[in-house]
């Protein structure tokens, strides 16, 4: 039954640009953005199990990366892989200096790093332009069908997170980064190379925010340091697969179709509070549904070991 | 004598951001909270000093104890209400959890007041000392010393009194405190509303020496990282030596790149320390 | 014929503690061995230089003919050398057999978790917990718990296995159970590293005890002869004891 579903929601997907108006593939293109960046989250933080705050870093360099280099006039696809191999590169680097970090002194150098790169962009004014932003080169494409351009390299990616994602959730790598998830001693015992093992979950949660960032750069064609490196770029994808599942294959994809459909429907129109009524929504999330919508209320979270009580 | 100036500014600086501080590391500590919310905390008590002193005509010196008052009560309740709730739990959910209201407070700010900066004139104007060559103005003094006096407070509170107890044992260990007949929720509430109520003096008194706004509380939570980092996390004698470090490192290198590199700085300190030196300065110890 | 492990003057101190001092001993392949020792003596210290938690401060450790006290945990995991823990480490949320699956997996060589599945199956009948293999570890009873970090241990294919306190919290007949158990694992070749404080299990089952106390190994003898040891006396019982009992012993 759920193969069938799934069949019928991919054709739907493929098909989408014949079907539907401008607008309807703009969510779309966004809620596929979305599934991409909760899916290269869920490596490292559900996976793994380490509260990651650098997708904002990633998204951010991905898209200044990939910007830049098409300033100098490389083609658009082109400048999309380097940036993503950039970041990569990147996150390799970050990953092996701060890895070794556990809990919140991990959580805390990841959420810098967006800080510290964003300030390092305003102030190379040459190359990046600085505060002022980044121009890309407009396509000589006319609306619909850059429309499409953009929907397709965003499915694209989002596809290619999922089949990353179900390959390591059923291989070698993926059983081990949940040993290090449930008990990072024991796991080393057993002989998993823990510090090489994250690096790769951390360079996969990395990837696909990259190489978003440079399909959204050219998709919007100005970009700035506040815009791409905000950090609800790295708490949205949190959020998303919280309401998701945790640690799953899907939870990425049903958590951004979720959280999506709440911002457009909801927030779209009230512009002002927007950010203050995701707080709100991160609130009842964390506090009423702690295993995401799947086992809403009755099981203990995931998050709850066996024995730890909370305060009583 | 350039130096020596820096050098004073970086010290006045670096007492007023012990006080900013202090709350923040207290909340860790005590309750391994990553209290996101701290930065915004500070500003509410910067709005509250500012709208006292113009609508009330209270000094904010003088307001310093209100504020510290009225954020403990905010304090105390986030916690019994919402953070109590998910004690114990995983980082990523507690920090989340932070993360949230504070985007709620946040924006509820920026709603109430705007995004506009605010300024704290007092009139008549305090001035500036001259000692000996070095130019210290008066109202950065005042601050400093009541910074660096209710720092002080917090830490006598801690060693000598019952509540004070409670709480380091309670991080010493929970269970066992338990035992002791501890109400742990309530200590815990109790500790989230004193280091509220510091981030309510402080702002107080940040709002005499700069302009306010909501966007300010991001870059005050970053330097309360910072210094906790800096200074080693669980003691106060650690805070503030890291708030006194971090002034002397922010006054010199606006001195030799520019002030607006100020933050830059400030978060690339904090990833080199988090890399290689994670305790910090003065090491591991738990709040004695 | 090299030892299968080998300790040569090895040292650890922590700050002022000094927890191992100049230790040097020899396991030979297929030995039963005790290590005993009062509390705080250095004996889990001990273990963690063998296994790489915590690096030496002086002196080499060998394994067969390679030197190990430089090499990381999980390198030296992979190498042959298994361990328990005295506070068991289980993954709590995965299943019994897909613990064991993890031991097999990494350390253990085997290819893909299908394979490793099978395999640790096969060590959960050895240890006789195939019944629960699909319950989550956290539900177990603590003997349970124990045989678990026995089977994942033995899911890691070991030529040297030291087992911390496996005995530890278990009642009379847990204990005999167990003490068939390492007999059983002693039989198919496994050298093995007894840290006990049940006396019962450390004479019955080892050929050799070695004894740690405040880091410096004071023997390595028979059970029988440590047992009469003055000095192993006197680290138990203390100077006024041994006194006494020397005066009485035959």
């Amino acid at each position: 039954m759920m193969r069938v579903l799934a069949f019928a929601a991919a054709v739907v997907l493929v098909l989408l640009p014949a079907l539907a108006d401008n607008y309807v593939l703009r969510v779309a293109t966004t809620m596929l953005m979305y599934s991409a960046l909760a899916l290269g989250w869920n490596f490292i933080g559900g996976f793994a199990g380490y509260p990651s705050f650098a997708t904002a870093a990633f998204f951010g360099l991905g898209a200044y990366a990939s910007g830049v280099l098409q300033t100098m006039g490389v083609p658009m696809p082109a400048a999309w892989a380097l940036g993503g191999a950039i970041v990569a590169l990147f996150a390799a680097a970050l990953g092996r200096a701060i890895l070794h970090l556990r809990g919140h002194y991990f959580a805390i150098a990841s959420l810098v790093v967006a800080e510290v790169l964003r300030e390092i962009t305003n102030s190379a004014t040459d190359l990046t332009g600085g505060g002022m932003g980044l121009n890309l080169p407009v396509l000589s494409l006319d609306v619909t069908n850059q429309a499409r351009l953009f929907y397709y390299a965003m499915f694209i990616a989002a596809a290619v997170a999922l089949a990353t994602t179900a390959f390591v959730a059923h291989n070698r790598l993926g059983f081990g980064l949940r040993c290090i998830q449930q008990n990072e001693d024991a796991a080393i015992m057993l002989g998993i190379n823990t510090l090489r093992y994250k690096v790769v979950a951390f360079v996969l949660s990395a990837v696909f925010p990259g190489v978003c960032g440079g399909i959204y750069a050219s998709w919007v064609n100005y970009i700035d340091p506040t815009d791409v490196y905000d950090v609800l770029l790295s708490v949205k994808p949190i959020v998303m697969v919280l309401l998701g599942g945790v640690g799953t294959v899907m939870g990425g994809v049903y958590g951004a179709i979720l959280f999506l459909l709440m911002e457009e429907l909801v927030w779209r129109n009230l512009l002002q509070f927007h950010a203050g009524l995701l707080g709100i929504i991160v609130v009842c999330l964390v506090l009423f549904l702690p295993n995401g919508l799947r086992g809403a209320g009755w099981a203990k979270p995931w998050w709850r070991r066996r024995t730890e009580e909370a305060a009583p | 004598m350039l130096y020596v100036q820096v050098l004073v500014n970086g010290l006045v600086l670096g007492g007023l951001y012990s006080c900013i501080a202090v709350g923040f590391s207290l909340v860790w500590g005590v309750l391994n909270v990553i209290n996101i919310l701290h930065g915004s905390l500070i500003i509410l008590g910067s709005y509250a000093a500012f709208f006292a002193y113009q609508y009330l005509h209270i000094n904010p010196f003088l307001f310093v104890p209100v504020a510290a008052l009225l954020l403990f009560c905010l304090g105390y309740a986030i916690q019994l209400v919402f953070i109590n709730r998910v004690m114990g739990s995983a980082v990523l959910i507690t920090l989340t959890l932070t993360f949230g209201l504070n985007l709620l407070l946040y924006n509820l700010m920026i709603l109430a007041f705007k995004a506009d900066f605010r300024k704290v004139t007092l009139s008549p104007p305090l001035g500036s000392l001259n000692l000996a060559g070095v130019i210290v103005p008066v109202d950065r003094v005042i601050s400093m010393g009541f910074a660096l006096a209710l720092v002080g407070l917090l830490y006598a509170l801690l060693r000598g009194s019952r509540i004070g107890r409670a709480i380091v044992a309670v991080r010493m260990d929970r269970e066992a405190a338990q035992l002791m007949g501890v109400n742990v929720s309530r200590i815990y509430a109790i500790t989230f509303g004193l280091g509220a109520a510091m981030a309510g003096a402080a702002g107080s008194l940040f709002s005499v020496m700069f302009p306010i706004s909501p966007e300010t509380a991001n870059a005050l939570l970053g330097k309360a990282f910072v210094i906790c980092v800096l200074g080693g996390l669980g003691s106060v004698p650690g805070v503030m030596v890291g708030g006194l470090t971090l002034g002397i490192i922010e006054s010199y290198s606006a001195l030799f790149f520019g002030p607006e590199f100020s933050v830059t700085i400030s978060f690339t300190l904090l990833i080199l320390l988090l890399m290689f030196r994670p305790t910090g300065i003065m090491g591991r110890r738990g709040y004695q | 014929m090299t030892a299968m492990l080998r300790l040569a003057n090895v040292s650890r101190r922590f700050g002022g503690l000094i927890a191992v001092n100049n230790v040097s001993f020899e396991l030979r392949a297929g030995e039963i061995v005790g290590l005993i020792g009062p509390n705080g003596a250095g004996k889990t210290t001990l273990v963690n230089l063998i296994t790489g938690v915590h690096r030496a401060g002086a002196g080499a450790i060998w394994y067969g003919d390679e030197r190990i006290d430089r090499l990381p945990p999980d390198r030296i995991a992979r190498l042959g050398i298994a361990r328990t823990f005295q506070v068991v480490q289980p993954f709590p949320l995965m299943t019994v057999l897909e613990n064991v699956t993890g031991g097999a997996l990494f350390a253990g060589g085997v290819p893909t978790i299908g394979a490793a599945k099978e395999k640790a199956m096969e060590h959960l009948t050895f240890t006789g917990l195939s019944h629960l293999a699909e319950r989550p570890a956290s539900s177990l009873t603590l003997a349970n718990r124990k045989r678990l970090e026995l089977a994942k241990s033995l899911a890691t294919n070991p030529r040297l296995l030291l087992l911390d306190e496996v005995n530890a919290g278990l009642n009379a007949a847990e204990i005999d159970a167990a003490l068939d158990l390492i007999r059983s694992i002693a039989a198919r070749g496994i050298t093995i590293l007894l840290i006990e404080h049940v006396m019962k299990v450390v004479l019955t089952a080892t050929s050799r005890v070695l004894v740690l106390h405040h880091g410096e190994l004071i023997a390595d003898d028979t059970p029988g002869n440590v047992t009469r040891d003055p000095r192993v006396i006197e680290a138990y019982l203390g100077p006024k004891f041994a006194a006494r009992y020397g005066a009485l012993a035959p």
